[in-house]
């Protein structure tokens, strides 16, 4: 149908910046991550596995991933648990106002991602609206300390940023639903609450499945949320990574730490593809 | 069947040449989308055990009308009633009526099995009736070798059969079918029909059959309601519409015709050179005439006959008859139903009985 010339300029460009930006990269950070640091930081071109047992050795690494395992999983069920009642609305009750709805759970993706974690920060913070609201009500007498610098106030950004990213392919799975399948379970005796059970939420699965990856991934590589609002309590495994690419200069141990959230990553995306796949059906 | 359904006490405008009782009674259902009027004022008996279909041209209102029945509309006014109550105040799930969808609706995450089941899983019946009931539909409508498969592993033929068991294992009072067979191709929609006819016999619960299709209507119903603009035009069993259509409408619909505007003056019936008495009262008049009442001319006027001349202007053969078209002297064209092959050469003559062109009414202009 095409050219060989034309098919051969319309690939080259995205052939090479997926090299140029993404494959050699990831080959460098491969090989970073079997390298070594010499006390004088100097980074010694000498393949070995010293970095990998570091890292299984140190529990101060894997405990870290593991909460940040923990409050990405968090997020990723409160995203869910406010995503799927909002899609849920907007597809079957939007109206006529659905596309503007849908246009509203899109535009807090416009705003800066730091002005939104800022504005957390005003909220949760000692002297924040949040306490002083709760005190000038003598809800309580001192502000309460756990609103901000923990885990509790990561969790809840990374939730407020990251929900529509669970709303969306909820929202198209829904839509995908052809309406008399809804029809035929009413029709069949079946109440609007078994018909949700049993046909609605069955195939809105994939989007789920899309969703929670979505929150999951995306919260367990952030380091700007626990780094603005987590405190020496909510600190992620990417804000390690940071400081060992950055004050630390080991990117050696940086690169192995990122290579595992990789592998990480890598599965669960293979696996969540595997599970949308078993349950849609077009 | 458990119920046993009783219409005492229930105001019912019964049909009185109909003996079986009356199943649903439609009354005054009218229906429109903001300005849109969809449908207007119908009023429709349905008796127990019967097939009716509503014929009617897409846009007649014919599909809005069985969503109402069903419940997933809601009449703008009118009332539904079945069984001594009122239906049109129930939720879709607790009317004793199931649908079978134009596109089947077959839930595709679950199997052949489970989508029978459906109805029976969600009315809580015990594990051992409903595998036995899904068995028997399964049966019945010959799908008992898929029963483990996902719908979009079986055909279209298939998935309407499957569609059917799941609406029959609730042994519903009425079941609706919306255009069910428009999918299929033309052989597989024959055998169905026939299948379907006899189904509905053995089953013997009624059936409302949408259909655009007035051969489909013809060959299944046991009476057709023919829908137009959102008003019913004429309900009849289809030899009573066929023979006598109450509009030009009808008599089009149904069928092939020809029209003949003719004019009654002091009891006699004038039309394109030929007259035939009549008592009709006098005025403008149109007479349907089916082609296959009119003859080619040929030896002695038969008694009571007209002939009128006319030159052969169109010939379509289609096997065992040959339609051709002859323009008369004054100008109007008459469609002719003769035997195939007939070789007939210009100039023709032509001849009918007077008693097989039936007066109709004009139909209204609507839309």
């Amino acid at each position: 149908m095409f050219s060989r010339t034309y098919k051969f300029v319309i690939t080259t460009p995205p052939l090479l910046w997926v090299t140029v930006f993404l494959l050699v990269p990831y080959a460098l950070m491969f090989c970073y991550s079997f390298w070594s640091v010499t006390p004088a930081q100097a980074i010694v071109h000498s393949w070995n596995l010293e970095n990998y047992q570091e890292l299984l050795q140190k529990s101060v690494y894997w405990e870290t991933l593991l909460r940040s395992m923990w409050i990405a999983a968090r997020v990723m069920v409160f995203s869910l648990l406010l995503g799927y009642p909002l899609a849920y609305f907007l597809s079957f009750y939007g109206g006529k106002r659905k596309d503007l709805l849908y246009q509203m759970v899109i535009i807090p993706l416009w705003v800066s991602y730091l002005v939104r974690a800022y504005a957390w920060k005003t909220i949760l913070g000692s002297e924040g609206v949040l306490n002083t609201l709760l005190q000038y009500v003598h809800f309580t007498r001192h502000p309460l300390e756990f609103l901000l610098y923990s885990p509790f106030a990561v969790v809840l950004t990374l939730t407020h940023i990251y929900t529509p990213f669970a709303i969306l392919p909820i929202y198209a799975a829904l839509e995908h639903i052809p309406r008399n399948l809804v029809e035929a379970s009413h029709d069949l005796g079946a109440t609007p609450a078994q018909t949700f059970w049993k046909v609605i939420f069955p195939l809105s699965i994939p989007g789920v499945v899309a969703g929670a990856t979505f929150a999951f991934v995306l919260s367990l590589g952030d380091f700007l949320a626990p780094l603005l609002l987590g405190g020496p309590s909510g600190i992620m495994i990417s804000n390690i990574v940071v400081s060992l690419f950055g004050a630390a200069y080991n990117w050696p141990l940086g690169a192995a730490i990122s290579l595992g959230m990789l592998l990480i990553v890598v599965s669960l995306l293979f696996l969540s593809e595997r599970v949308e796949k078993k349950w849609s059906f077009s | 069947m458990t119920s046993s359904i009783t219409t005492a006490g229930v105001p019912t405008v019964s049909n009185p040449s109909s003996t079986k009782a009356t199943l649903l009674s439609i009354r005054n259902v009218a229906k429109n989308f903001g300005r849109n009027v969809v449908l207007r004022n119908v009023s429709l008996e349905i008796a127990e055990g019967e097939f009716l279909t509503i014929l009617g041209e897409s846009g007649s209102g014919k599909t809005t009308l069985l969503r109402i029945i069903a419940g997933f509309e809601t009449a703008t006014s009118g009332e539904l009633w079945m069984g001594g109550e009122r239906l049109d105040h129930q939720p879709p799930y607790r009317r004793r009526v199931n649908t079978v969808f134009q596109h089947y609706a077959l839930f595709p995450h679950l199997t052949v099995e489970q989508n029978v089941a459906y109805g029976l899983r969600v009315a809580k019946r015990p594990a051992a009736e409903i595998a036995q009931r899904v068995t028997e539909a399964l049966e019945k409508v010959k799908m008992t070798a898929y029963a483990k498969a996902k719908p979009a592993k079986i055909s279209g033929g298939q998935q309407q059969r499957v569609a059917l068991a799941r609406a029959l294992v609730n042994r519903p009072r009425l079941l609706l079918l919306d255009e069910p067979l428009s999918a299929l191709d033309a052989n597989l929609r024959r055998q169905m029909q026939v299948e379907l006819k006899s189904l509905q016999r053995e089953v013997g619960i009624a059936f409302v059959f949408v259909t655009h299709d007035q051969e489909e209507a013809m060959v299944m119903s046991d009476r057709i309601a023919l829908l137009r603009s959102g008003e019913l035009e004429q309900v009849a069993s289809p030899p009573e519409i066929y023979r006598r259509p109450a509009t030009a409408y009808v008599a089009q619909f149904i069928g092939h015709t020809n029209l003949l505007k003719a004019e009654v003056r002091g009891g006699v019936v004038h039309w394109g050179g030929v007259s035939w008495p009549s008592s009709l009262p006098d005025g403008p008049t149109l007479f349907s005439l089916r082609p296959e009442h009119i003859r080619l001319a040929g030896g002695a006027l038969a008694p009571g006959a007209v002939r009128v001349r006319g030159r052969i202007v169109q010939r379509a053969f289609h096997g065992a008859t040959e339609l051709i078209r002859v323009r008369c002297a004054d100008g109007q064209v008459l469609a002719v139903r003769t035997a195939g092959g007939s070789g007939v050469q210009d100039p023709v003559e032509l001849e009918f009985l007077p008693a097989d062109a039936i007066p109709v009414r004009e139909s209204s202009e609507r839309n």
